[in-house]
């Protein structure tokens, strides 16, 4: 075997085998992404958005509740580690690049991003939950934005970087303070991108389970404010996968359903909106 | 009027022994007619942490003059004209000594904060660097950070500032797309608008043309023209016909030192210094 052959031999195989790791990955998510779409389409219907869950045994109901609920409480968490977020990643961009607080305040966003979410959930539960004797909407959402946060600094941080050197020295060189370049040169430039994190973040947190199952817990009824124990979707679909009844087996995979569908349109949207990003600087 | 000797050339560096000789004889006869001095720089050493970048880099930069930097990539010639900004603070363990001074006052004063500075030196960059808003946006930022102008005054002063970088023709109609939209050659004559509207006395320029085309080249050029009577231009550049083009005086740097100073015409057509002939002759660099 001549060097060339072996060596055209040898690009085949390796071509082979990442091909077939590729095929297998895309094969196993289509699997998924097939199945829900199929099993929980049939169960999105008009019920599915406008009624409670029925009990066992009683035909149709829905999950209005649980909807309103993730909804309420994927926003308030939006709502509390954005603003944070962003203030700490502009803290890590623009002040604290080299410094021993900066590094700090890096590696332990670090760890949160990859700490289970099941920790962040028992966490709350300790300091939230117990002390007010009473699973809650807030505690839900606290636990969320927690698991938030770090995303969102760590994307506004990066964002925040790309930013060429030479806007921010042209902003200065006019004798603009430090304060007013970043509010109003830089974020700008960075919006796209800081708008883009937020989301990837809000799509993270909508598909948690862990974290709510110990805060929010679950609720079959109407809500009367974030003070109760809160429907959420992701819990409904843990508990009525669990059960032994086909209607709620149906609504588990409409919820399952739903959530997929939600995360993976924001996910393409906020894709689309970065790509456009890069093709416009 | 001010005269100011010619940096005189000291060690002999092997080659040009003649040259060298030359120069010692001439060095402290031959006076620079400069006009009125607008920035005496002083001993001017620059450092990167602990790489030194500058060496004791002594001139002045004659008012309402153009004065170019030459010399080949690293000599200093960025970072020396980067130091009239303080732009430097930013980064970590960048410092500057010596003394830079603007009607009495020493840029390099720490004591003063840049911000009081920075509005007096204008700077534009190599890359074009429009800000992420409409063309108006983009000179008002500037206006309305030092002043508070009503908005008819700031209309005017945006129209202004457009007119004197010779671009309110092309822009008239379109104040309000977004800065980005424009071309290369638009961008950078709008940053260079941008730098005009808070009246700097110096405007610096970092190879304002090397990412352009030939004919929006031609543009800034002739827009350094005119605007030399109005404002201290201070530029670098790549292009040796360019600092022939524009230039009143040229400076020749080579690796962090000013190895030679004096009009335009002198570097070009009868340097002192046999590295300065080479290299604007194009034999070195």
């Amino acid at each position: 075997m001549t060097l060339l052959t072996r060596r055209k031999l040898l690009n085949f195989i390796v071509l082979t085998l990442s091909g077939m790791a590729a095929v297998l990955g895309l094969f196993m998510l289509s699997w998924i992404l097939g199945d829900v779409a199929w099993k929980g389409f049939s169960s999105i219907n008009w019920d599915f958005f406008t009624q409670l869950p029925a009990p066992p045994g009683v035909q149709g109901g829905g999950l209005v509740n649980a909807i309103i609920g993730t909804l309420l409480m994927t926003g308030t968490a939006a709502c509390i580690a954005v603003p944070f977020g962003m203030m700490s990643g502009t803290y890590l961009a623009e002040f604290g690049k080299n410094n021993l607080v900066g590094h700090l305040i890096r590696f332990l966003a670090d760890i949160l991003v990859s700490a289970p979410s099941i920790v962040i959930g028992v966490f709350v539960y300790l300091v939230l939950v117990k002390p007010m004797h009473n699973f809650s909407g807030w505690a839900g959402a606290v636990s969320l934005a927690i698991i938030m946060l770090p995303v969102v600094s760590r994307t506004t941080e990066e964002m925040l970087r790309l930013v060429p050197p030479e806007i921010r020295e042209a902003a200065l060189a006019l004798g603009s303070p430090y304060w007013k370049m970043t509010f109003v040169i830089i974020y700008r430039s960075a919006s796209s991108g800081i708008a883009t994190g937020v989301m990837l973040a809000v799509a993270r947190v909508a598909g948690e389970t862990a974290p709510l199952l110990f805060t929010a817990l679950n609720s079959p009824y109407w809500m009367h404010g974030m003070n109760e124990p809160m429907a959420n979707l992701t819990v409904v679909l843990f508990n009525y996968a669990m059960s032994p009844y086909d209607d709620w087996h149906r609504l588990a995979w409409g919820a399952a359903f739903l959530i997929t569908m939600t995360v993976l349109a924001v996910n393409v949207f906020a894709r689309i909106m970065l790509r456009a990003k890069r093709r416009m600087s | 009027m001010n005269e100011v000797m010619y940096r005189q050339a000291t060690t002999g560096q092997g080659t040009g022994m003649k040259k060298n000789t030359m120069a010692m004889e001439l060095g402290p006869q031959r006076k620079l007619e400069m006009g009125e001095i607008k920035l005496s720089i002083r001993h001017l050493n620059f450092y990167y942490g602990d790489k030194q970048a500058l060496f004791d880099n002594t001139l002045d930069i004659a008012a309402r003059k153009v004065t170019a930097f030459i010399g080949p990539s690293g000599c200093g010639k960025s970072t020396h004209i980067r130091t009239y900004n303080r732009m430097f603070e930013l980064y970590k363990g960048f410092r500057a000594e010596g003394e830079i001074m603007i009607d009495g006052i020493n840029l390099l004063d720490t004591s003063i904060p840049a911000l009081h500075l920075r509005h007096r030196v204008g700077m534009i960059f190599q890359k074009p660097t429009p800000f992420p808003m409409s063309v108006f946006d983009n000179i008002a930022y500037g206006l309305k950070l030092h002043n508070s102008f009503s908005a008819s005054e700031i209309e005017g002063r945006v129209e202004k500032a457009l007119r004197d970088a010779a671009l309110w023709d092309e822009v008239q109609g379109k104040l309000h797309h977004p800065g980005t939209a424009l071309s290369g050659g638009q961008q950078q004559r709008l940053c260079i608008a941008r730098a005009l509207a808070v009246e700097p006395d110096v405007l610096l320029m970092d190879e304002p043309c090397s990412a352009l085309d030939p004919i929006a080249t031609a543009k800034i050029e002739e827009l350094i023209e005119e605007l030399k009577g109005k404002l201290t231009i201070v530029i670098v550049t790549h292009n040796m016909q360019q600092a022939a083009r524009v230039s009143d005086f040229t400076a020749y740097m080579y690796m962090g030192k000013l190895m030679e100073f004096g009009t335009t015409s002198t570097i070009f057509m009868n340097p002192v210094r046999k590295e300065t002939e080479d290299y604007v002759t194009g034999r070195f660099g």
